[in-house]
C-alpha cells in the first residue's frame, strides 16, 4: 500500500515537543504531518518524572520556561485535558549550608526572571513542611511551579494534533530524508512519502542521525532516568520536592501513588527499552523513606525507565540548522524537557511562519557543537553530600551555570 | 567444585524440588528461593500449623504425590541452600535481587531454572471483588494451608479441573457446598473421552468427584451465563442464566475461577522471548522440549512456562535441571531425559484434550457489563477501558495501560493483565494475540521502601549460605 502526502511540515518524533508543534502550526493554518517510530509520547516525554518546574534551570532555559509556565494552566482548553497538572510548588531542598547557599545564589542570580522564589529556613520547614525530615537544613520554594502527569499530557497533545487537523502516523519511522529543490522528501513506514517545505527533527534519542545526514554530527548521548512508585499513600507531600545538587526528587500524585526520581537505569539489549537497577533503586527508595518519615512503612509497588537525550553542556539543541534552510531541530533536552516542551513547540511554530521568535533561544543553537572546543567545565556537582546517587535531578540543572 | 556461582532455583514447588534435587544427583549446589514459608508449591502447599488433619485429608488421591515430593525435598537439607519466604524482585545481567529476612541480597547465578507456577485467571463479573468471592486457588490455600473455610454454604463456580476438586475438597471437609456452576457447556464434557486413553486415571478421578458430589446433593450445572455474585458488603448469593431463565441462590462464600494462568514475569526480567499460546490464551516464554528458554543458562519448568499441572511440574523441573547439567558439559542419564520428555508430550496432549471439555468462555469479553470492575488496584471498568480504547484509538496493551491504568497498581497486570487483553481485542475486534503483551519491570511483587541492601557483600561472597528459617 503506498500513500503520498504533501504538506508544509513534516515532524519527525511525537515526543511532547513534536505534538506541540504540531499542535501550534495547525493553529497557524499549515499543513502538518507528525511521524513517530512508535506511539506518540511513549518514550521521554511520556516516561519522565513529571515535574513541572522552573526552578533550578539555568538562567539562559528561563525565558522559555516562563512561555511554557503560561501554557500550563491552559491544557484543558489547549488538548482537552488537565493532565493532572497541579500548581503545587517545588521545594528544593538543602542538607547542609553550602548547598543553601547554592540555593541563595541561584535566587539572587534569577532574581529578575520572575520565579518568585522564596528561600525557607529550618524553622520555617518544622512549621510548614514538618512531614520533612529534620535532617534538611533549608529549602527554596517556587510557589508557581507543580507536576503533571507525563503519560496522560503528551498522548493527549498528539491526539489534539489529531483533533486539529494533523495526520499523526505512528508506527511510520522514516527511513529516508532528503532535500530537494523546494523542500525535503521523505519515506516513511510501509510505503508513505511525503513532500515537505520544512523539516522538525524532535526525534529526542533518535535525533542525531537525522542531524548527522545533514552534516551536523552533536555530541548526543542517551540516559535512562528511572522512576519508583509507590502505593497509594494519605496525602502527606503538599509540594514537588527536588534536591540541590541531585540526590533524589519526589511528588504525590492526587490518587496518592508517590512518584520518586534519582535512579538511572540501564539499556537492555534493545537500547529503545531499559530498565533501573536494583541496587540503586534500593538507595533511592531508603533515602526517600529517611526524608519523608510518613513513607517508612510505604511499599514501593512500580518502576518505569524511559530514554532520553542527553546534551554534554545539558541545553537542548532549538532552532534552525546551520547547513540545511527549511530543517529545524529541538531535542536534547537532558532530562529537563517536560515542563518547557510546549514552549518549544510554539517557538517551533513562530520560526516556520516568521523564520524568529521573540523568545530568545540562541543559546541552543545547534551551531555551539561546530565551533573549536572549549576546555569542559566540570559539572560534578553532586560528588559531595548524596547518598542516593549520582544523577542530579531532572528538569534541574541547579545554579552552577 | 568450580568457582563458578551456583545455580539459582526460583521456587520449591513440584517443578522446582525435582529440579533441585537433580542438581544435587549431580554434584551442584543450588539455592532454591520460594515465597512460601514451606516447600510443596500451591498444589501440595502444607499446613502452617500441625492440625490434626493427615496428608490423605490434604491432598485426597494426590497425598502420596505430596508426601514423596516434601520428602524428597526434605532429604536435600544440608545440600541445597534453601531461602523460604524470599521474594525475587528484579533480575538482570546474571544477578538477582531477593528480598529475604528483611534485607535485599544479590546473588550472582550461573543458571536459572524459573518454577513461578501460576495464579488463577480472573475473568471478572459483577460482585467479584466482594467480601467472601475468593478465587479456585485462593480457596484451596485457605483450607489447605490455614484449615478455614471460605463460607459456611459456599458456591463453585467458573470453569476447569480445578472447580470440580476444590469443590470435592471443601465437601470432603465438611462444608456445605450449594451449588458448582460450569461455565463450559454440558456437550463440551464429552471431549473428555479423548482423555481417557492418554491419562484414564484423571478422568475417572474428575467423574468420582462430580458423582460423589451429586451424591450429596450439590447443585451441579453447566452452560451456566451471566454469572454475578451479589450482597451488601458481603455476598450473599450468585445470580446466572441457564436455558434463558435466570436463577438464585443464597450462598456467604464463593470459589471463583476459570483455569490457571502462569507467573511470567521473571522469564521476562531475564530476557527471553515469548510466544502467543493459543491453549492458554497467554504470551509465553518460549522453551524447547527441554525446557531451555531462548537465553543461554535460563530454564524453564512447571506451570510457570505455560499451564500443564503438577505432574508435568516434576518432570520438567528434573528435565530442565538435566538440560542445564548438559549445558554444562557434565554427564547425564540421556535415557531418563527422553523419557522425561515423552512423558511430557503425552501430558501435553492431555492438557489439550482437558482444554476442549473447559473451553474458555468465548463471549465473556464482549459481554460483561460496562460497570464491572477489571482492575482491582487501580479501579478501572471495563466501561472506562472501552472508552480509552476508543477515545484515543487505542490496539495495544502497554498503551492501554499508559492512558487508563489499568494493570498499573500492586499487582502489576498480574490479576488483570488477561482480562483487560481480553477486552482489549474485544472492543478493537483483534486476535487476542495481536494486542501485545504487558512488559514487566521490577519489582515482580511490592517491595518495602526502607527495605535495606544486605551489607555490601562481594558478588561471589553474596552466595555464602543462608540459614534457612
Amino acid at each position: 500500500m503506498s500513500r503520498h502526502l504533501d504538506i508544509d511540515v513534516a515532524i519527525i518524533g511525537g515526543g511532547l515537543v513534536g505534538s506541540s508543534a504540531a499542535l501550534a502550526l495547525r493553529g497557524m493554518g499549515f499543513s502538518v504531518a507528525l511521524l513517530d517510530k512508535g506511539f506518540c509520547g511513549a518514550q521521554a516525554s511520556g516516561v519522565n518524572y513529571g515535574g513541572v518546574r522552573r526552578q533550578g534551570r539555568p538562567r539562559e532555559q528561563l525565558p522559555l520556561s516562563q512561555r511554557a509556565h503560561a501554557i500550563w494552566p491552559r491544557l484543558k482548553e489547549l488538548i482537552g485535558i488537565d493532565g493532572e497538572f497541579l500548581r503545587s510548588g517545588h521545594l528544593k531542598l538543602a542538607r547542609s549550608e553550602a548547598e543553601m547557599a547554592a540555593l541563595e545564589a541561584y535566587a539572587e542570580a534569577v532574581a529578575d526572571q520572575g520565579l518568585d522564589l522564596e528561600l525557607v529556613g529550618h524553622n520555617g520547614l518544622r512549621e510548614r513542611f514538618p512531614w520533612i525530615d529534620g535532617s534538611i537544613l533549608g529549602a527554596s520554594l517556587c510557589a508557581g511551579d507543580g507536576h503533571a502527569n507525563p503519560r496522560l499530557v503528551s498522548a493527549a497533545f498528539a491526539s489534539a494534533a489529531r483533533r486539529a487537523g494533523a495526520h499523526v502516523l505512528e508506527n511510520t519511522p522514516v527511513t529516508g530524508l532528503t532535500r530537494n529543490g523546494k523542500g525535503f522528501a521523505l519515506e516513511a513506514g510501509e510505503g508513505i512519502g511525503l513532500s515537505a517545505r520544512v523539516v522538525i527533527n524532535s526525534a529526542g534519542a533518535w535525533a542525531d542521525r537525522f542531524a548527522t545526514d545533514f552534516g551536523e554530527p552533536v555530541p548526543l548521548s542517551r540516559i535512562y532516568p528511572s522512576m519508583i512508585v509507590t502505593e497509594p499513600l494519605a496525602p502527606v507531600m503538599t509540594v514537588n520536592i527536588g534536591m540541590e545538587g541531585g540526590g533524589i526528587y519526589a511528588r504525590q500524585v492526587e490518587r496518592g501513588n508517590v512518584v520518586v526520581g534519582g535512579e538511572r537505569g540501564l539499556p537492555l539489549d534493545d537500547p529503545d527499552f531499559s530498565r533501573p537497577r536494583g541496587a540503586g533503586a534500593l538507595a533511592i527508595m531508603n533515602r526517600t523513606a529517611e526524608i519523608f518519615p510518613a513513607l517508612r512503612h510505604a511499599q514501593a509497588i512500580r518502576f518505569w525507565s524511559g530514554t532520553e537525550a542527553a546534551m554534554p553542556d545539558r541545553n537542548p539543541v532549538i532552532g534552525f540548522s546551520g547547513t540545511t534552510p527549511g530543517l529545524l531541530h529541538a531535542f536534547g533536552f537532558t532530562g529537563a524537557g517536560f515542563q518547557i516542551a510546549p514552549g518549544v513547540g510554539e517557538v517551533l511554530a513562530e520560526l516556520v511562519r516568521d523564520g524568529r521568535t521573540p523568545t530568545p533561544i540562541d543559546a541552543f543553537s545547534i551551531t555551539r557543537f561546530s565551533r573549536p572546543p572549549v576546555p569542559p567545565e566540570n559539572h560534578d556537582r553532586t560528588s559531595h553530600g548524596s547518598g542516593a546517587g549520582p544523577h542530579p535531578e531532572p528538569q534541574s540543572r541547579g545554579a552552577s551555570t | 567444585m568450580s568457582e563458578r556461582p551456583q545455580p539459582l532455583i526460583v521456587g520449591a514447588g513440584p517443578a522446582g524440588i525435582r529440579a533441585a534435587e537433580a542438581l544435587v544427583a549431580a554434584g551442584l549446589c543450588p539455592l532454591v528461593v520460594d515465597e512460601a514459608p514451606a516447600c510443596g508449591g500451591q498444589i501440595y502447599r502444607q499446613r502452617l500449623v500441625q492440625d490434626g488433619r493427615s496428608t490423605k485429608d490434604l491432598y485426597g488421591s494426590e497425598a502420596g504425590k505430596a508426601e514423596r515430593l516434601h520428602a524428597a525435598f526434605a532429604a536435600l537439607e544440608g545440600r541445597i541452600d534453601y531461602w523460604p519466604q524470599a521474594l525475587l524482585w528484579n533480575l538482570r545481567d546474571g544477578v538477582a535481587d531477593i528480598a529475604v529476612g528483611g534485607t535485599s541480597r544479590r546473588v550472582a547465578y550461573d543458571g536459572l531454572v524459573l518454577a513461578t507456577g501460576a495464579t488463577d485467571r480472573v475473568l471478572p463479573v459483577p460482585g467479584w471483588t466482594l467480601p467472601g468471592v475468593f478465587t479456585l486457588g485462593g480457596s484451596q490455600v485457605a483450607l489447605k494451608a490455614q484449615g478455614c473455610a471460605i463460607g459456611s454454604r459456599v458456591v463453585f463456580a467458573g470453569s476447569g479441573p480445578l472447580l470440580y476438586l476444590v469443590a470435592w475438597q471443601y465437601m470432603k471437609a465438611g462444608v456445605e457446598v450449594a451449588a458448582v456452576l460450569d461455565a463450559a457447556p454440558a456437550s463440551a464434557k464429552l471431549n473428555l473421552i479423548k482423555a481417557l486413553p492418554l491419562d484414564p486415571g484423571i478422568v475417572l478421578r474428575g467423574a468420582r468427584f462430580v458423582a460423589e458430589l451429586r451424591l450429596r446433593g450439590v447443585v451441579i450445572r453447566s452452560g451456566i451465563e451471566g454469572l454475578r455474585f451479589e450482597g451488601e458488603g458481603r455476598v450473599s448469593g450468585v445470580i446466572w442464566r441457564e436455558g434463558g431463565r435466570e436463577r438464585r441462590l443464597a450462598c456467604d462464600g464463593v470459589g471463583y475461577g476459570l483455569a490457571l494462568r502462569s507467573e511470567t514475569q521473571l522469564a521476562d526480567l531475564a530476557g527471553c522471548a515469548f510466544r502467543f499460546n493459543q491453549r492458554d490464551r497467554a504470551w509465553l516464554p518460549v522453551r524447547d522440549a527441554a525446557g531451555r528458554a531462548s537465553v543461554a543458562g535460563v530454564y524453564l519448568a512447571g506451570d510457570g512456562a505455560g499451564i500443564a499441572g503438577a505432574d508435568a511440574a516434576e518432570r520438567a523441573g528434573e528435565r530442565a535441571a538435566l538440560a542445564l547439567l548438559e549445558d554444562r558439559d557434565l554427564a547425564i542419564d540421556k535415557a531418563r531425559a527422553v523419557t522425561l520428555e515423552a512423558e511430557l508430550a503425552r501430558i501435553g496432549k492431555l492438557r489439550d484434550a482437558l482444554e476442549t471439555a473447559f473451553p474458555f468462555p468465548a463471549h465473556w469479553a464482549e459481554t460483561i457489563d460496562d460497570a464491572t470492575t477489571l482492575c482491582r488496584c487501580e479501579e478501572i471498568t471495563a466501561g472506562s477501558i472501552r472508552e480509552a480504547v476508543n477515545r484515543l484509538d487505542i490496539s495495544e496493551i502497554n498503551r492501554l495501560k499508559a492512558v487508563s491504568r489499568v494493570g498499573m497498581g500492586r499487582c502489576q497486570g498480574r490479576m488483570c493483565s488477561a482480562a483487560s487483553a481480553e477486552v482489549l481485542a474485544a472492543a478493537t475486534a483483534k486476535p487476542l494475540d495481536a494486542v501485545g503483551r504487558l512488559r514487566a519491570q521490577a519489582p515482580v511483587k511490592p517491595i518495602p521502601l526502607a527495605l535495606q541492601l544486605a551489607a555490601d557483600l562481594p558478588e561471589a561472597a553474596a552466595n555464602l549460605p543462608e540459614a534457612a528459617e
